[in-house]
Parts: structure tokens; C-alpha cells; sequence
């Protein structure tokens, strides 16, 4: 089972049950089902092409290819710019070093791979109380 | 000089604790070595040929006394006695222990330094002008907005994991002291038409395998808004920048594959939908930072002794650069001691530098791109008094500028990339024009010098540049001719086919002759002399015909 981090620990996905759509499913036409939607985001596709659907997506689930890929981060950024109020997760091998990362540029959490989650327990995936320079002046 | 509120002091102390929870849990294998591999390198830590290196972050790179003395410090606890100062003004140890690392990061921190962000896929230490604050023609000084750009992209979490590293430089003169153009943004202060203040962004500059000079993408960008823009520049950096192949990954290559008014479009775009979400805090801590650059209390004019002794003068010739205010200098001390390696200083000459700078000048150095230390602030009737001490300790070589003051990246003795040596070709060639006494004759010459295409010595934009490949296994010495890394930033020229480790210098010294012979007179320089009369010349020099070969042995 998918393990999925937030800023306040470990839980289990609560969205398992449902259907995750592939971003092209909002393009080809297909009927889609009742709100809210979950979309899985690729890192290479323009968030800006989501704006249509914002409102009735519940969850956008954002890949992260390799943990060192960071585009995911500038497309949370922009998804939040575009003003997208959903669930946002990162999915990927990530590991726990980039939470906070993660959860600053606009994610709620972040489904761990099963291989770092065999490797890094839930102690591990902590925020730390440390204050971030972009806090203090990149506004 | 800047120095860290709270904030910064906890911040960095934060860090320490961080990375040595990172080591230990790299040691008991939670961590794999693919994943703290990138881990290491945003602080500092490189596995070089024979051991790890630790490249130390000198923002902008300015020090005190007290910092250059616990670099002293660290090199004699914890190394061997030495430091590597770099064309990125950082400092580099060549052999640290792993389990040491994060003692050195905390006794860094003790004097308001760390190693943060010195390596890795992210946005590198910013540099600045090594002479701001004391060059003439500065508009202001360039290491608060650099300090402000340190702050704002230190731990940056959209911009942790870019597709390669990126490096940005900041300037406040019309004359470019700092590669502006070879970085991936260079800032320059500039006023507009109503005097107000602001920035001339460039963008997309880079040595490397793909030499590019960096295109303007604004002429004029009002102060308040370079940080919306700068973020703006990365975002669509970090989203189309090529991820395929790594030597494809600089925003250079985008730049160029996107077209610079394309690109601009899109920056813009981009930047009209950020500015809002700027309330202009940052600006309010620029003016702090500012608060904290202010000029030294300077002295009045008194009287200079009188220069004895033609060392000390030809010193004060060739190392001694104008100040803003005529009776102050502004001295470089070179690392470029003949036979020397280019950028190192033992501990005992740190301790020295530092102590010079205490007690003569205001308590300042400054690393420069050319890896020398400068003291800027140097009342000139100190002069003798320090080249005294520094002949003492070795370290008077009066070079700056000259055949001599090479540039030279570690290669094959250090950097695991090398496919050529460096070190010793830099060596050599200083020896050899020191022997021959031409190097004072020759004039201003910037030779610069590579250990593989990575292109860390700079060799393109060297009015002679030299770039060490491996052919089959042998070293081979490509020269390039006619590249500057000034406000008229051009990428040297390549003469022709490499020359062996043997043949290399040689061959530079068939370059210099061939200038001796047909500069116009003692004042035209070498890059000058090859403006005029192009490459023809140096080629027929650097590859004479057979006969002329078979006379000549
Ligand atoms: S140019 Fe090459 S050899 Fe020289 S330091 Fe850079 S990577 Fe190493």
C-alpha cells in the first residue's frame, strides 16, 4: 500500500479506491465522472492547460520521475499560481530530505515509492522547525 | 561587510545539524549513495581522485581577517596545510575526512560561513565585481543586491533541483571585472533615463563544451523587481530546460534552442503573473543589507614614503590598481607565485593576509575570479610596509595581469573529470617567461587554462586559452586565441591542432614571439595586437612549414 506523508506524519492513501485520471483523459473527450477528480500530472505537460477543470479536480497528482528531477516543483508552484486550492501530492522516489521542499512550494503530501518507504521510516520524514529564507524575503 | 542576524547564524548552525544526520543515515544505509550524492554536493562536498574535497562558499567573495584565520584554521586541522582558492572565489580543502565534514561545517559557522550550495544542480554561490566598494567607476556596490540574491536563492525549494547548475554574477560598472557574460544570469546596476536605480539582466552565458556569451534579456529592470524576475527566468528555466543530456541542460543551451526574443516573451509573461505576489519585504531587507556595506572610515591623505628599491616599484605597478580615492589603493596579492600552483595559500599566508588586512586596510580581502587575494582598501603610504611582509612570506610576485598570472583549473592532480593536466603546463609556462625576463616586455596577457571541456579554467574567454584533452590516451593542448571575459566578452578562436605536454609551451612561446614581432609598438597589447592583424600570423607561428621546421632544428 501507497505510503503518503503530510506535515503531520504518516497515513495510508485515502484516495486508493478511487480512478486517477491521465491528464490526456481532459483532452481526448472522454466522459468523465462526477466531481472531485484526481489527474495524474506528468512533469513535462503545462499546468496552464488544467485551468479549464480546476474546480472540479479534487486531487492533482504530480510525478516525479527521479527523485532529482525537480520539475514537479515549479509545476506545484504554478498550479497554486493558477490558483488551484486542491489536494496536491508529489509521486515519486523522493525521499525525505525534500519534504520540506516539497510542502513550501504548495504540495500537501507526497506518496512515497515503496523502495524508500522499505528504507526510510517515519521518523525520517520530518519538516524540522527551521525557518526558510524565501519566508523572510522573497515576498 | 554583511554580517549574520539570528537568523542567518541559526539557519546555518540548522544546516550543519542536517547534514550530519545525512552522513549518519548515509552510513547506516537509509540513505543510498545515489540519493546522497546530491545531498553532499549542495553542501560542498565533491570525491575528487584521491579523497573528498569541501568547497567552501566565499559570498561574493568577500572576507575579514577573522574568516581567512579560521580558513587558516581548518587547513591545519583538518588538512593539509593548504587551501585552493577558485575562478568561483570559493576556497576548496582537498582532503577532508567524510566524518570530519561536519565539525568543519560547524567551525565554519563560527565565523558566519558555510559550504552551502557551493556544488551541485542548484543555484551556486553569487560573486560580485572584487573590487566593489572600492573601484572608481562603480555605480554602487554590487554585494548587497548579491547578498539579497544569496539569501533569496539559499535552500530555494522550487529551485533545489534544477536540470544543472546555475551560476549568477553581479556588477555595478560599465568595466567588467567579473565574466559577467559567462554566467547562466549576470545583473549589472545601471540608472535609468531619470537617474533611477536598476538593473541590465543578461541571460543564458557559459563556458563549458558550448561556450556561450550571455544575450541581454532587459535593458532596464526597476530595482524592486529583480527578484519576481529573476524567478521568473528560473521557472521557465526549471520547466523547458532540457533533462536528456547532460551537457544540454544549461540554460545557455534553451536560451539558444528557444531564440533570446522567444524566451523573453515567455520570462515576461511569466513575470507580469509574479509580480503581484511581491510585496516588496525584500526590499526593506535589501536596505538592511545596504546598511551593513557601508564604506570604511577612511583616512585622510598623508604623506607616502618614498619608494626605495625597484622591486617595491615595479610591485606597486603591476599589483596596485587605482582606488576611489587617490590616496588609497586597491592591492592584489598574487597566488601566482612562479612555479607555484595558481589560487593556493598555505596557512601561515593566510594568517599573514589576514593580519595585513588588519592592520593596514580596514580589515578586508577580497578573493578574486583570478584566484589572487585583494586587499581593497590600502592607504598607499602603507605600501612598502606590506610588500616588505609579503616578500617575506613569498607571496610579492608582481604579476597581476601579466604572462604569468595564469588561471589554471586543478586537473589531472585533483579533479577526478581531468583528462589533461593543468597545474604543471601553468607552471611551466610562468617559469619559462620568468627566465627569459620577457614578462614585464609582453605586458598585460591573460592565459587561461583547462584540465578537460568542462572548461572550469576559463580557457575561452583567455586571450590565450588552453585546453588539455586526452587523445588516446596522451595529453593534447588545444589552444584558443583572442577570447576576453570583459565587457567585450568574446570566445577565443582555435588556432589549429592540439600540441603534446612537451610541445605546449613552446608553443605558447612561438605565440609570443610572433606578438613581439608584430605589435606595432610596446603599447599595443597582445589583444589588441590580435584584433588588428587576426589569426594569420600566430598560425604561421604556432605551425610553420616543413622547411622552416627542418632550418629551424
Ligand atoms: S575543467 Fe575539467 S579538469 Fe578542470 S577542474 Fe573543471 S572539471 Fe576538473
Amino acid at each position: 500500500m501507497t505510503t503518503i506523508v503530510t506535515g503531520n506524519g504518516i497515513s495510508g492513501d485515502d484516495w486508493a479506491d478511487r480512478d486517477v485520471f491521465a491528464f490526456d483523459c481532459f483532452w481526448n473527450g472522454q466522459e468523465l465522472p462526477e466531481e472531485p477528480l484526481a489527474v495524474a500530472f506528468p512533469n513535462d505537460r503545462e499546468a496552464a492547460d488544467l485551468v479549464p477543470w480546476l474546480d472540479r479536480i479534487g486531487l492533482i497528482v504530480v510525478d516525479f520521475p527521479a527523485f532529482s528531477d525537480g520539475r514537479g516543483f515549479s509545476v506545484a508552484r504554478r498550479l497554486r499560481e493558477l490558483g488551484y486550492r486542491g489536494r496536491l501530492r508529489a509521486s515519486g522516489p523522493l525521499v525525505s530530505d525534500q519534504l520540506r521542499a516539497a510542502l513550501k512550494v504548495g504540495f500537501d503530501e507526497v506518496a512515497v515509492a515503496p523502495s524508500v518507504a522499505a528504507r526510510q521510516p517515519a521518523s525520517h520524514w520530518k519538516v524540522g522547525a527551521q525557518e526558510s529564507y524565501q519566508d523572510r524575503i522573497a515576498v | 561587510m554583511y554580517m549574520y542576524d539570528d537568523f542567518d547564524a541559526a539557519f546555518v548552525r540548522g544546516r550543519v545539524a542536517e547534514f550530519r544526520d545525512q552522513v549518519a543515515r548515509r552510513l547506516d544505509g537509509t540513505l543510498s549513495e545515489a540519493e546522497f550524492l546530491p545531498i553532499r554536493l549542495k553542501n560542498g562536498l565533491y570525491l575528487q581522485l584521491h579523497a573528498y574535497m569541501l568547497r567552501i562558499a566565499v559570498p561574493y567573495g568577500t572576507l575579514d581577517s577573522r574568516k581567512m584565520r579560521q580558513l587558516a584554521y581548518i587547513a591545519d586541522r583538518w588538512d593539509k596545510g593548504y587551501g585552493h582558492f577558485t575562478t568561483r572565489t570559493n576556497i576548496q580543502f582537498n582532503w577532508p575526512k567524510l566524518k570530519d565534514v561536519p565539525d568543519i561545517l560547524d567551525a565554519l559557522a563560527d565565523v558566519d560561513m558555510h559550504a552551502i550550495q557551493t556544488s551541485g544542480n542548484c543555484i551556486r554561490n553569487v560573486t560580485a565585481d572584487h573590487f566593489a566598494g572600492a573601484a572608481a567607476d562603480e555605480i554602487e556596490d554590487p554585494r548587497p543586491t548579491a547578498e539579497l540574491l544569496r539569501q533569496w536563492s539559499t535552500d530555494h525549494p522550487e529551485f533545489a533541483w534544477l536540470g544543472r547548475k546555475f551560476k549568477i554574477a553581479v556588477i555595478a560598472s560599465e568595466h567588467d571585472r567579473a565574466v559577467l557574460k559567462s554566467h547562466d544570469i549576470g545583473v549589472r546596476i545601471v540608472r535609468g533615463v531619470a537617474d533611477e536605480p536598476g538593473y541590465e539582466i543578461f541571460v543564458g552565458g557559459g563556458l563549458g563544451r558550448t561556450p556561450m556569451v550571455a544575450k541581454q534579456i532587459r535593458s532596464f529592470l526597476p530595482k524592486a523587481h529583480l527578484l519576481p524576475y529573476l524567478e521568473s527566468i528560473l521557472q521557465v528555466y526549471n520547466l523547458q530546460g532540457r533533462r536528456d543530456n547532460k551537457y544540454k541542460a544549461r540554460i545557455k543551451i534553451l536560451v539558444h534552442e528557444t531564440g533570446i526574443d522567444r524566451f523573453r516573451e515567455l520570462v515576461e509573461t511569466r513575470f507580469q503573473e509574479k509580480l503581484p505576489q511581491f510585496n516588496g519585504v525584500n526590499q526593506k531587507i535589501l536596505r538592511r543589507i545596504e546598511g551593513s556595506f557601508v564604506p570604511p572610515a577612511f583616512e585622510a591623505a598623508q604623506p607616502m614614503p618614498p619608494v626605495l628599491g625597484a622591486g617595491l616599484q615595479s610591485w606597486i605597478d603591476t599589483n596596485v590598481a587605482a582606488h576611489r580615492l587617490d590616496h588609497y589603493g586597491i592591492v592584489t596579492v598574487s597566488l601566482k607565485g612562479i612555479g607555484e600552483t595558481p589560487g593556493d595559500a598555505s596557512s601561515d599566508q593566510m594568517r599573514l593576509l589576514a593580519d595585513l588586512a588588519e592592520e593596514y586596510a580596514h580589515d578586508e580581502l577580497r578573493v578574486s575570479h583570478e584566484q589572487n587575494i585583494v586587499l581593497p582598501h590600502v592607504p598607499r603610504r602603507h605600501l612598502p610596509a606590506i610588500y616588505d611582509r609579503l616578500k617575506a612570506a613569498g607571496l610579492a610576485t608582481a604579476n597581476i595581469g601579466l604572462i604569468s598570472d595564469i588561471i589554471a583549473c586543478p586537473g589531472m592532480d585533483y579533479c577526478a573529470l581531468a583528462t589533461a593536466r593543468s597545474i604543471p603546463v601553468a607552471q611551466q609556462i610562468a617559469e619559462r617567461f620568468h627566465e627569459l625576463g620577457l614578462e614585464h616586455e609582453i605586458g598585460p596577457m591573460k592565459i587561461k587554462i583547462s584540465g578537460c571541456i568542462n572548461a572550469c579554467g576559463h580557457h575561452h574567454v583567455g586571450h590565450i586559452g588552453i585546453l588539455g584533452l586526452d587523445r588516446a590516451g596522451v595529453e593534447n593542448y588545444q589552444i584558443t586565441l583572442g577570447g576576453d571575459g570583459t565587457e567585450t566578452t568574446v570566445i577565443g578562436e582555435r588556432a589549429g591542432p592540439g600540441f603534446s605536454y612537451d610541445e605546449i609551451v613552446p608553443a605558447i612561446e612561438r605565440i609570443v614571439s610572433a606578438y613581439l614581432d608584430v605589435r606595432t609598438d610596446p603599447e599595443e597589447t597582445f589583444i589588441e595586437c590580435f584584433r588588428r592583424v587576426g589569426m594569420t600570423p600566430f598560425k604561421e607561428a604556432l605551425y610553420p612549414p616543413e622547411e622552416a621546421r627542418s632550418n629551424a632544428a
